[in-house]
């Protein structure tokens, strides 16, 4: 290429080595000769319509190359926890390949088989066993066709790296070979036998992350990269900040002479839904940003200093999640009792690189390409909003930036298929960062009352509950505005409430009782989902505070007394560890105090997700003039059964430190009466660089338990442990969260 | 309004024809077609658009393409050679040491921080080859990541820091 090129805005003779292929049109219900495979997703057409695969198949999961190389076809989405490197991991064992000799295939609907969403960090536990049961079989059918060409029996065959020999017989046959991109025609009936842990030789092994080196080399395509010849590009444009979940945003009018200045933008509007698009990126950004669109915005919402009390007073659905013996009765005899309310607030996702989404909706078949973590919901959401059979419309997937759960990858997807439906081009939709943070599917706020007693001896006797917040809603906004489609949220099994593992599950108590008060949240309150942890910071944040309480009461050292109330050898093993690993002294808490500017204490607490056994400890400094606290070191111990990769839950533990650190430090939605103002990162800031505190992740190795949850289920611990450690180093409790210098400040005062 | 801009990206000459305020960020994008700058905020809050002017760690998202014509902008694709160059090195080696030690310490989650986390580390060791614990993270504290590996990039800065500083291989 000579030195000097000329490159045209707009012009597509710059060479696209990225962009997709086929050109841009992802064709669906094309049936191809051979077998996907993995190196090269972007040159593969969606295939093996009309609607999904059949996980009765054996070929439905995986495919082995010539080349003697295999591709397994997986339902979960790598967002950065290394969850396809692990999967591959499994099968790699089963087949006895290298981790060099397998790949997954990029997610898209019709090609990939729908496991559903990769949610509730279960992407292992749901994922592997199917997987490893596919691997097997696969095996299976192999070395049956390799008994027949090396004429020896199945038992006499051993496999290294894809290569099957004999026993004392230099003759080989490779996986490749035997199958060469030809289907396996075989029911998948998952009776093939696997291996016995102790046989594992990847499995339980740290081997790298697959897409790091693409990463690091800026050779990875995210989502945000993804491009396409003749794409115009979109911007939303909503009032700065969402009003109530109910109230959407309502036009008034639009004045598209405010952008005439900007000749390539244009208007695009479907009711309430207004977008602009244009050739040129900048075009798209300034005309977002310049369009005046007046809004009938309502003063519904109670602003954020109103919104517990507002929580307390609404006629709530009320269920008894858990209740044995006689907590009342049982808290008359306790020696010393404990009676607290906690707050926690709406927090947002808050993805790092706002959602982007680019669609090419046609008049009889869409396709989007998006980072969802469900593309087959994704897919049923686009056929709503574009009016098209289901069928007709191609989801795939590409990671964007970690999304911690359901932030706005739906709601941009949407807003690419409505523009790009309006437009009659492809689109492709970033959202600003005000509208990713303003317009997000908050983790919703929770306000808890606690009360629980210990008996003279240091026993935990009784225990009870009551938490306030509202489910999740699942309406999308861009349905919202664009069809009018009604707010609605999620009453159905999986809809947030809470759940007595993370309340009090940890020690033996005979008396328990925990009351779900279901606040009604469609007027009144912010747009709510599942972010990361759901509800299990907050939950955490009152639980073992109470519990820390009690021990002070009781005299005792924080760790012997929740180790003196505890029976479960798993819950004991995370606690034996991380105050092993933190060379945890006994000691009673707040029994050091000092008089001087900056303090030092350490907090321990248990929690967990939907799985899994996590314990934390966290050491802090606070400075008493500033009310500023700084985690110095935090410290994680997770047991999620067998580990498939223990480097990936360690990185997965230090990350969840950190991001606990940030949640219960610094991480606030703050909304006016009409309008959120939460809207960038210093309006909604979280844990800076300089404020980060060492880590030390210490993973439970269990070869012969189920792998469980490995995402979530130190966030609420560690959250925890940073409580308890402010009231080791002032003797002053908070009972709200984030724990701001203000906060601190102010608690200082009033003891 | 959109005039020819000379702009040299990664030390190649390229003319693009954009309005003069088009923020470098998306030039480097869309014609030019890298994916090492990406947009996080666009208000130079988070440093995920981060390239190098003359060697200088600046947010392409707030700076207006005209202002930096015929200034030598390094992206993430270019560190390697931008390395080289600084080490008199004849050939540029596959990854620059700070890259490398992303991969050795698995430092990345979804990684979409990591542009501006090698930007700024490269731009910091190029001045100060051996920083301290408390260098870095003063350097760094411009640079925000949510998957929380902030402890995994101090350790890669570290050993990188050991390579350019010559102290180890």
């Amino acid at each position: 290429m000579s030195p000097e090129m000329k490159v045209l805005a707009g012009d597509a003779a710059f060479p696209r080595r990225d962009l997709l292929k086929a050109g841009g049109a992802l064709l669906i219900g094309l049936s191809l000769g051979t077998r996907a495979r993995a190196q090269e997703p972007d040159a593969v057409a969606f295939a093996a319509g009309p609607d999904q695969p059949d996980p009765k198949k054996l070929d439905t999961w995986l495919a082995i190359h010539a080349d003697n190389t295999a591709t397994i076809f997986i339902g979960f989405v790598e967002l950065g926890q290394g969850c396809s490197s692990a999967l591959l991991q499994i099968a790699a064992e089963e087949l006895d390949l290298d981790m060099s000799q397998i790949n997954s295939m990029r997610l898209q609907t019709h090609t990939t088989p729908n496991q559903g969403g990769t949610v509730a960090s279960a992407s292992i536990s749901r994922g592997g066993p199917r997987i490893r049961a596919a691997a097997a079989e696969a095996r299976r059918a192999l070395l049956n066709s390799a008994s027949e060409v090396l004429k020896a029996p199945v038992d006499r065959l051993s496999v290294s790296k894809g290569v099957v020999s004999v026993e004392g017989n230099p003759k080989t046959v490779t996986y490749g070979a035997l199958l060469g991109d030809k289907q396996f025609n075989l029911p998948f009936t998952g009776t093939a036998a696997v291996k016995a842990p102790r046989d594992y030789k990847l499995v339980g092994t740290s081997v790298p992350r697959k897409e790091i080196p693409d990463k690091v080399a800026g050779k990875y395509v995210h989502m945000q990269n993804v491009r396409v010849a003749g794409m115009l590009h979109g911007r939303v444009v909503r009032p700065r900040g969402q009003s109530a979940y109910g109230e959407g945003a309502k036009v008034v009018s639009v004045d598209e002479k405010s952008i005439a200045n900007i000749p390539g933008a244009k208007v695009v509007r479907r009711r309430d839904f207004i977008g602009v698009v244009a050739p040129a990126e900048w075009d798209a950004v300034r005309a977002a940003q310049q369009l005046k669109v007046a809004w009938d915005i309502k003063p519904t919402l109670p602003g954020t200093a109103g919104m517990h009390d507002q929580m307390r007073k609404s006629k709530t659905i009320d269920l008894v999640v858990l209740e044995t013996g006689n907590v009342s009765s049982a808290l008359g005899r306790a020696a010393h009792v404990v009676t607290q309310t906690y707050r926690g607030p709406y927090q947002s996702h808050a993805p790092f690189g706002p959602n982007c989404a680019l669609a090419e909706v046609q008049s009889d078949s869409a396709t989007v390409t998006c980072s969802t973590q469900n593309i087959y919901e994704t897919r049923a959401k686009i056929a709503k909003v574009t009016g098209l059979p289901v069928e007709k419309v191609a989801v795939r997937y590409y990671e964007g930036s970690g999304t911690y759960g359901h932030s706005c990858y739906d709601d941009v997807a949407m807003a690419s298929a409505i523009m790009s439906q309006l437009a009659s081009r492809p689109v492709r939709v970033q959202f600003m960062r005000w509208d990713e943070i303003g317009w997000d599917n908050y983790g919703p706020a929770h306000l808890g009352d606690i009360r629980a007693g210990v008996d003279a001896n240091g026993k935990l006797v009784a225990y009870e509950y009551q938490g306030w917040q509202h489910t999740w809603m699942l309406t999308e906004t861009s349905d919202q505005l664009a069809v009018g489609t009604a707010p609605v949220e999620d009453d159905g099994p999986v809809a947030q409430k809470l759940t007595p593992l993370n309340l009090g599950s940890m020690y033996a108590i005979a008396n328990r009782k925990l009351v779900n008060h279901r606040v009604p949240g469609i007027y009144g309150y912010l747009k709510g989902s599942y972010l990361r942890s759901p509800l299990d910071i907050a939950v955490a944040f009152a639980s073992e505070q109470t519990i820390d309480e009690l021990a002070h009461l009781a005299g005792q050292d924080p760790y012997a007394f929740r180790q003196s109330n505890m029976t479960d050898e798993r819950w004991l093993g995370v606690l034996h560890a991380v105050s092993q690993a933190s060379k945890w002294t006994p000691r009673k808490a707040a029994s050091a105090l000092s008089n001087a500017k900056v303090v030092r204490g350490r907090g321990i607490a248990l929690g967990t997700h939907l799985s899994s056994y996590a314990a934390a400890v966290a050491e802090i400094e606070v400075d008493k003039e500033t009310g500023k606290i700084t985690a110095k070191h935090m410290y994680g111990a997770l047991d999620s059964g067998l580990a498939i990769n223990p480097g990936f839950i360690e990185n997965q533990i230090s990350g969840m430190l950190v991001q606990a650190t940030s949640r219960v430090l610094k991480e606030e939605i703050t909304f006016s009466s009409t309008n959120v103002t939460s809207l960038d990162w210093s309006s909604y800031p979280i844990l800076r660089f300089e404020e980060h505190p060492a880590v030390t992740p210490i993973v439970i190795q269990r070869l012969n338990e189920k792998s469980t949850g490995g995402g979530e289920e130190v966030l609420g611990p560690a959250a925890a442990a940073i409580a308890n450690a402010l009231f080791d180093a002032t003797g002053v409790r908070l009972r709200e969260f984030p724990m701001t210098p203000a906060r601190v400040l102010a608690a200082l005062k009033r003891a | 309004m959109a005039g020819e801009i000379k702009i040299n990206v990664n030390e190649r000459q390229f003319t693009v024809a954009v309005p003069p305020d088009t923020p470098l960020l998306y030039v480097l994008s869309n014609e030019l077609q890298l994916n090492g700058p990406r947009f996080g905020c666009g208000l130079a809050q988070c440093g995920s658009c981060s390239v190098l002017v003359d060697g200088v760690e600046r947010r392409s998202c707030v700076t207006p393409v005209s202002a930096v014509a015929g200034k030598s902008i390094t992206t993430l694709e270019g560190l390697p050679a931008w390395y080289a160059k600084q080490k008199g090195l004849s050939t540029a080696p596959a990854l620059h040491p700070v890259q490398q030690a992303f991969i050795d310490e698995q430092a990345v989650q979804c990684g979409y921080c990591y542009n501006g986390m090698a930007i700024k580390a490269s731009e910091l060791l190029s001045q100060n080859a051996q920083p301290s614990d408390a260098e870095i993270r003063k350097a760094m504290n411009g640079h925000l990541c949510r998957c929380g590996t902030y402890p995994r990039v101090m350790k890669a800065i570290l050993r990188a820091s050991r390579i350019v500083a010559g102290v180890a291989k």
